[in-house]
């Protein structure tokens, strides 16, 4: 049991040279006696190797748009990338008018032959003007799919002509499939049109009560956005808006009022959350709802920053029901999950959040890495600078957000940003290297045959991925739990969060349906008899 | 639930789709393309693609779906995909072991006019290793054509006609159907004691047993000698015109294999079809336990026809299979008054014929008006259901959002299922298929009978 740098080798030589030299870079054993371990991040998959990575629409309409209940999202493309990214991420939303909630719907130009040889703009436009007319929305956003980019259509004047004549806000964004190397150049695109045409376009000075907040990177998947908001609320936060679970344009715009932005995705969110800084002036706390001692970090973090004393004493109050609600239910979780040690790759954020999760249930992560994140989050904030922009990233417009002359206003003064700095994550990040034990493995972008090597090796009680490896693990015995759909379950965030996915993993392992694996008869000879001196009796 | 569908009709013409009916290209080739022993489908565009289709088959057959893909990025979408796919030939072989790589394109791939069959040419494939190819363009057809564009794939370039004389045997093309279905119809055929090749064959591939270990190739799939030798057999069996009939033809142009094209067979009539076929082509009669399988069903038929009898149904999904489940319907005396496919070709008067004519000669002949569409989107079969509502909607998973809107019994039939399991494993087709139609079509009724009858109505017996 237990990787070190030879077997690391071993399984790596696997491989040919060329994706071996690749591949090491993207894999460290973690030592807490060096400064720092350097991982390769963000960068190109190697061709023909079975990666759990999609591509920049998915990361843009998929994740950051699609969960925006009140806009109409039109895909334009051949069918099927509206098709894959509708209704099957479970950002779950709710509306008060609900003939504006859009979530259940899928728009697609559906291009075909013909578009592709003579444009398909005026097919856009068709769509657009046919939407405006059976859902009169207030907003409309349009996805390009990978071949809008290479006919050359231009979604940007389809969109402007489009505002022209109906009167609403229509956005357009270049996210072909192609550009970047993951989902993460579509998360970038996405936020930087929200933060250059949305944020801010809503004409409330001041949030309309006090201690107000910014969800970031929150999707709602299952529910946590809705469980987060629920211990928010309960302490005596506003939620000015939640980008984007249960997300609405409504409230996105006028997400300048906030005075202080919590950042659960980092990945996903960050650049927004920095834009917001630059221009509003509005500091970003990293949080992390997943967890019962995140929560409570996050909270406490929350309550150091508004530095308000019934605020405090609220969110201390808050902490002690929950904690005495729900902790002896976990507790008995706990007694099943004690000592069983875990894989944990997802996303861009959520490879490091659940190990919370693991840890307070008794879990150890012998091995956790992220689909499509770079190296700050894995790594920390500080290598941002050092990270060398190559030809994947440049294709990415860049957006730089200038500050707000007349909405700009410092929310805390700068020696108590500094004050404040030295006690929370306040713009700060430390990634996933930081938490993990030493002799745990690092993984960027792991892929089937690593999953295999490193499974044969570690043999982990349960492994937290996404359905691509789901059935793959569990045909090996081993318990496996969706960590991007939760298994159709959760919330998994928050108290009640916590307390349902310890539910959840429990019922994985102590499920009777593994011990029918081996058949009565594997073990047991077909005839039975003594074995005398003579031979068989 | 869908609140913003409008009651109203308006004519779309735009040619966009709101809630589609159909998928594209790629995914049915890559379930196809599983269909093959030993194979592993790989996707020609960008990963998101890739992703996607193996996450959609994921979900449906809750199996392991495994596929590569070449990873695109913008400068291969600037100077071509060549270097991608021939490093990910090399790579696959190496890495995962196939004995065939199955390709097929993408939009990106289609778009830019990357010409697969000459890099294939020039890739550098290890001794006795396969790659073959299909153009699945996403902005023609539907996952249905993707699947048949496959189908033909196999037959382009492995077919190969080893004697002038045919084989006693019959190509089966099973058509996008589930393993569960494959095995069935694989059972009528053994049964009737008539060697046969069923290509492609998911079953053993995308049901395969937990056992403890992962099998990246599990033991199903048609074998490269199988596939080989369709050439040779005295019949292609084509099931289901839209997936199935394109390949049978090219067997009969490249290697005069005669083709029968069939419909899925689903209920009674479908399957007797089926067997008729198999009865003429190889004079073997039919067996006893088939006879006996099919006077058990239609006991059944009759014994509960006064559960369906002259109860509106609105069917949507894959046209092959929509097609067998309209006519079965109306063996049990119901009617469908929409009936609707997402997949294009074959509205009336298209050269390709079918979808629309077929649903409405079969409709004509029980004497039942409907609405009926190829290309159409589940945000018009709402549309119709709302103004003309029916006692039952059949269809596959995305038609929940609609039955809840219009608190309709739901029976879940055909691709994708992504909220319940077991449907691919067991089969529609044939005589069994039928009586378990009937049993879901009994539920679903029955369930809601029960559901909605007063308590001095609620009855015992029923």
């Amino acid at each position: 049991m237990g990787m070190n740098e030879a077997k690391l080798q071993e399984i790596l030589d696997q491989y040919p040279a060329k994706v071996q030299k690749n591949r090491k870079k993207h894999i460290f054993i973690k030592r807490s006696d060096v400064e720092s371990q350097q991982i390769e991040a963000n960068t190109r998959t190697i061709p023909g190797i079975i990666t759990n990575r999609g591509c920049a629409y998915a990361g843009c309409k998929g994740v950051v748009l699609g969960p925006i209940k009140d806009m109409v999202h039109i895909v334009h493309g051949p069918i099927g990338c509206g098709y894959y990214a509708w209704n099957t991420r479970r950002n779950k939303a709710k509306s008060d008018d609900p003939k504006q909630n859009f979530i259940n719907y899928c728009i697609s130009t559906d291009m075909q032959e013909s578009d592709i040889v003579f444009g398909g703009e005026k097919k856009l436009s068709k769509v657009i003007d046919e939407v405006m007319e059976i859902f009169h929305p207030k907003a409309i956003t349009l996805s390009a799919t990978c071949p809008v980019g290479l006919i050359g259509d231009d979604m940007g004047a389809v969109a402007k002509a489009a505002e022209a004549k109906h009167g609403v806000q229509v956005l357009s964004f270049s996210c072909e499939g192609y550009k970047g190397v993951s989902q993460s150049a579509g998360h970038h695109i996405a936020n930087n049109i929200l933060m250059e045409k949305v944020i801010g376009t809503g004409d409330q000075e001041e949030a309309p009560a006090k201690f107000p907040i910014n969800l970031l990177g929150e999707y709602n998947i299952g529910g946590d956005g809705w469980e987060v908001e629920r211990i928010l609320k309960e302490i005596g936060y506003h939620v000015v808006s939640v980008m984007t679970g249960d997300g609405s344009y409504e409230a996105i715009k006028n997400a300048h009022t906030a005075e202080l932005n919590l950042v659960q995705c980092h990945r996903s969110i960050n650049y927004i959350a920095e834009m917001l800084e630059t221009k509003y002036g509005t500091p970003w706390l990293k949080v992390n709802f997943i967890g019962i001692q995140g929560t409570i970090e996050s909270l406490r973090n929350m309550a150091l920053y508004f530095d308000d004393k019934e605020l405090t004493l609220k969110t201390e109050a808050v902490i002690a029901s929950e904690l005495a609600r729900i902790e002896p239910i976990f507790d008995q979780y706990k007694k099943i999950c004690e000592g069983k040690t875990a894989f944990c790759f997802v996303g861009g954020s959520r490879g490091h959040h659940f190990q919370n999760l693991f840890t307070e249930l008794g879990i150890e992560t012998l091995l956790a890495g992220y689909e499509f994140a770079h190296r700050d989050d894995y790594e920390g904030r500080e290598v941002i600078p050092t990270i060398k922009t190559d030809a994947d990233s440049k294709n990415i417009p860049h957006y730089t957000a200038e500050v707000d002359e007349k909405r700009f206003r410092l929310k805390v003064s700068p020696e108590k940003l500094e004050e404040l700095k030295a006690k929370i994550p306040l713009g700060e990040y430390k990634g996933m290297r930081f938490d993990m034990k030493d002799g745990s493995i690092i993984v960027d972008d792991l892929n089937h045959f690593e999953t295999e090597e490193f499974i044969k090796v570690l043999k982990p009680d349960i492994f937290t991925s996404g359905i691509k490896d789901k059935y793959v693990i569990q045909k090996m015995g081993i318990n496996s739990k969706q960590l991007h759909s939760y298994d159709y379950s959760g919330p998994y965030a928050g108290f009640n969060g916590a307390v349902k996915f310890a539910e959840d993993i429990s019922m994985g392992f102590a499920s009777p349906t593994w011990n029918f694996i081996t058949p009565p008869w594997k073990n047991q000879p077909l005839l039975e008899g003594t074995v005398t001196e003579e031979g068989v009796a | 639930m869908l609140d913003c569908t409008p009651k109203d009709i308006t004519e779309r013409k735009s040619g966009g789709i709101i809630n589609p009916a159909k998928t594209c290209q790629p995914i049915g080739a890559m379930y196809a393309a599983l269909g093959i022993h030993k194979c592993l489908p790989h996707s020609h565009g960008s990963q998101g693609c890739c992703s996607y289709h193996r996450m959609h088959l994921t979900r449906h057959f809750r199996d392991p779906v495994m596929a590569s893909t070449s990873c695109f990025t913008e400068g291969s979408s600037v100077f071509g995909g060549g270097a991608n796919l021939k490093a990910s030939i090399q790579n696959v072989f190496h890495i995962y072991k196939p004995d065939v790589m199955a390709i097929h394109t993408t939009c990106l791939t289609e778009t830019i006019g990357d010409d697969v069959s000459s890099i294939i040419k020039t890739a550098e494939v290890a001794e006795g290793k396969l790659v073959i190819h299909a153009n699945t363009p996403s902005y023609v057809g539907s996952h249905i054509t993707g699947f048949s564009n496959m189908t033909k794939a196999m037959v382009s370039y492995l077919a190969e006609s080893t004697s002038p004389e045919k084989k006693e045997q019959a190509n089966i093309i099973p058509g996008f159907v589930n393993p569960g279905d494959m095995r069935e119809i694989k059972r009528l055929v053994e049964s009737m004691g008539i060697e046969y090749i069923m290509f492609p064959d998911t079953s053993g591939v995308v049901d395969s047993p937990m056992t403890g270990e992962f099998e990246m190739y599990p033991e199903g799939g048609t074998t490269v000698e199988q596939l080989k030798d369709t050439a040779n057999s005295q019949i292609t069996l084509a099931l289901g015109r839209f997936a199935s009939s394109d390949p049978a033809e090219l067997l009969n142009k490249e290697y005069k294999v005669p083709v029968a094209t069939l419909k899925t067979p689903i209920g009674i009539k479908a399957t007797d079809a089926l067997l008729m076929t198999l009865r003429n082509s190889f004079a073997r009669e039919i067996p006893k336990e088939l006879e006996i399988e099919r006077g058990q069903l239609v006991d059944i038929m009759t014994d509960t026809h006064f559960h369906f009898h002259g109860k509106t149904v609105a069917i949507f999904g894959d046209p092959d299979i929509v097609t067998g489940l309209t006519e079965f319907v109306l063996s049990l005396g119901m009617k469908p008054i929409h009936v609707l496919t997402g997949t294009p070709g074959g509205s009336s008067n298209s050269a390709a014929g079918s979808f629309e004519d077929d649903i409405n000669d079969m409709l004509k002949g029980a004497g039942v008006e409907a609405n009926v569409k190829s290309a159409g989107d589940l945000f018009t079969l709402h549309q119709w259901i709302k103004n003309q509502p029916v006692d039952l909607l059949i269809g596959n998973t995305y038609g929940k959002y609609i039955a809840r809107a219009e608190d309709v019994p739901f029976m879940r039939v055909g691709f994708p299922i992504l909220d319940r399991s077991v449907h691919s494993y067991l089969p529609i087709v044939g005589y069994h298929g039928a009586m378990r139609l009937i049993e879901m079509i009994s539920n679903a009724l029955l369930d809601r009978a029960d559901r909605d009858a007063k308590d001095e109505d609620f009855e015992l017996v029923m």
